[in-house]
């Protein structure tokens, strides 16, 4: 099996410290760096898969060139090697160039699944997958829950997270997968593997190898932010003390007030 | 040229989605706002109901009978078939942000090069440029974005517009399918129902929420009878799924389900910036903690000090006692 797992470098939600910078995008300084919660997941799947069915596990990312340090974090993992995706014209892109930038790339690469993130925590558009897929048009199974690949037949199946549970579909490799959290808790680094993953290799594309015009001249994307509000806030709550009894009473009239029950 | 939106609609149990709904309210105001088009898509095996369903708030239905997905997945097809419409003069298209809506949005985008503008609240225009206002960083700030072009793909968040029925009735129109999806079709082999996950959360106008202090998967016992009591449906923090309690289809927040119910009725729920993402545009908040300084205290209208137990068991009760009187 040979696995490419697409992992974005994103603010650590658990710092909470995501902002927006002067220029109305986001600040990624403001916040540690890690790898985007559901291209994670998609790696721990991708890890598991290849320790039982052997082959390798690669990484692709498009970011910065200090996105490098995020990307050692995903080869400590276990991650075998990296691609990375970096150059000026890129920053700040918008979505329809980080699918075109994305699927040049992973085209220069073999593999069997080229999994992805159902979608991230910084930009959270869940678009970036599939508009993948259909770059390469490559059959796209989404929200996977569970992935399980026939080597010999050549195809995978995914459950696939559905409103009332899950769909079991099935698609012929290469295929690309969006990954949920539904995939299990991603394992922690060890320090053999933090130790290995300094010496593991990453090689950097530009646009000039991929194609230059897949991103505008300039940074002049289309879709821009025009002015950033803060959220709304809620009248002030109240707080509710006393004997469980009379709290409950509280409750009830609150919604009672409110024709609720 | 004036715009034309399409509406990418659909379906649970042959019927059409509240969220479809709300979508197709925004589109018909933002067309009649500005001198443009509105035209509804559904594509089902059997579309017929849905499709009268959603010309209730389109002028215009295009209403496709197709087999294919019924044995395979939607997306791809839906996505073939708004490229035709696209090719047919549709500016904007519009898809709830649902994993189906996402993945029409994002083969659409890979396909047709249009930008995205995500997770929408609300939509005007800037001429003829589609301005979108939505929440980012979960929660932390709204912003208004442009794409600067004129053709646009948008997703859309419950609750972005009240779904309004038009004064009359639009026309539908029925359509043979496309020929192929936009890309391979993955097929469908089974379509699992798991235990507790029938009602739909996002749809719900209560949702009761059990969070790391219900203790146990025992202790969603009563969270679902107040969830029954209140005729709503049981949802999650993030914890409590992660710790394998109720399955990942309750999870509310950031990467789970977004809800905007009229009421959310939590026990001992923290309220982590990720699970408040999920719930914050719910209209009343009654949080029980036995925390005071647990940031769901910041967002709730009534926070509860106390025992979850002790005041569920009570609430239950007082429920049961005005209902019998």
């Amino acid at each position: 099996m040979r696995i490419l797992v697409m992992t974005k470098p994103v603010p650590d939600p658990a710092a909470n410290a995501e902002r927006l910078g002067p220029d109305l995008r986001l600040d990624r300084a403001a916040s540690p760096t890690v790898v985007n919660g559901n291209d994670e997941y998609g790696l721990e799947a991708a890890l598991q898969l290849v320790e039982k069915h052997g082959g390798e596990v690669a990484i692709l990312t498009m970011a910065p060139t200090t996105g490098v340090e995020t990307m050692r974090k995903a080869l400590a993992m276990g991650a075998m090697r990296g691609v990375l995706v970096a150059d000026d014209a890129l920053v700040g892109a918008d979505i329809p160039t980080t699918i075109r930038v994305l699927a040049a790339a992973a085209a220069t690469q073999e593999f069997d699944l080229l999994l992805g993130g159902l979608d991230t925590s910084d930009g959270a558009g869940g678009a970036v997958t599939a508009g993948v897929a259909a770059r390469l048009g490559l059959p796209l199974l989404s929200a996977a829950a569970r992935i399980e690949p026939d080597e010999a037949a050549g195809r995978v199946r995914v459950q696939r997270l559905s409103a009332r549970g899950y769909d079991l579909i099935e698609a012929s490799m290469p295929a690309v997968i969006s990954c949920t959290q539904a995939l299990g808790t991603p394992r922690y680094p060890t320090l053999k593997g933090i130790m290995a993953a300094r010496s593991r290799q990453i090689t950097t594309l530009t646009l000039a190898g991929l194609g230059a015009d897949l991103a505008p001249a300039g940074g002049q994307w289309p879709s821009r932010v025009l002015e950033v509000l803060p959220p709304p806030s809620r009248a002030t709550g109240r707080t509710v003390t006393g004997a469980p009894a009379d709290q409950a009473r509280e409750i009830a009239d609150y919604l009672a007030d409110r024709r609720i029950i | 040229m004036p715009a034309t939106l399409l509406v990418v609609a659909e379906i649970a149990d042959g019927h059409l989605t509240k969220l479809s709904a709300e979508i197709a309210t925004l589109a018909a105001g933002l067309a009649a706002s500005g001198g443009g088009g509105a035209v509804g898509l559904v594509l089902d095996p059997a579309p017929q109901t849905a499709a009268t369903e959603l010309a209730a708030y389109l002028p215009r239905v295009v209403s496709v009978a197709s087999d294919a997905v019924a044995g395979q997945v939607w997306a791809p097809h839906a996505a073939a078939e708004a490229r035709r419409l696209a090719d047919e003069g549709v500016t904007h298209v519009l898809v709830g942000v649902t994993n189906d809506g996402r993945d029409v949005a994002g083969l659409l985008c890979g396909t047709l090069g249009w930008g995205i503008l995500a997770n929408a609240s609300g939509a005007s225009w800037d001429g003829e440029k589609i301005v979108v206002q939505a929440t980012v960083l979960a929660g932390k700030a709204i912003t208004r974005s442009i794409v600067d072009a004129p053709s646009a793909i948008v997703t859309v968040s419950p609750g972005a517009a009240e779904a309004t029925e038009l004064a009359s009735a639009g026309a539908v129109e029925t359509r043979a399918p496309v020929a192929s999806p936009c890309v391979p079709a993955a097929i469908v082999i089974d379509r699992v129902a798991e235990a507790g996950a029938e009602a739909s959360l996002e749809e719900a106008k209560v949702v009761v929420v059990g969070g790391r202090g219900v203790g146990g998967p025992e202790g969603f016992g009563l969270v679902d009878e107040l969830a029954s009591l209140l005729g709503g449906v049981t949802g999650a923090s993030r914890a409590a799924v992660d710790a394998g309690w109720i399955p990942y289809a309750r999870q509310i927040g950031q990467t789970g389900k977004v809800v905007r119910p009229s009421l959310y009725l939590s026990l001992g729920v923290s309220g982590a910036m990720q699970h408040r993402a999920g719930m914050q545009g719910s209209e009343n908040i009654v949080a029980v903690n036995r925390d005071p300084d647990a940031p769901i205290a910041e967002i709730a209208d009534l926070f509860v000090l106390g025992d979850l137990f002790e005041v569920g068991a009570a609430l239950a009760a007082e429920i049961k006692t005005r209902r019998g009187g």
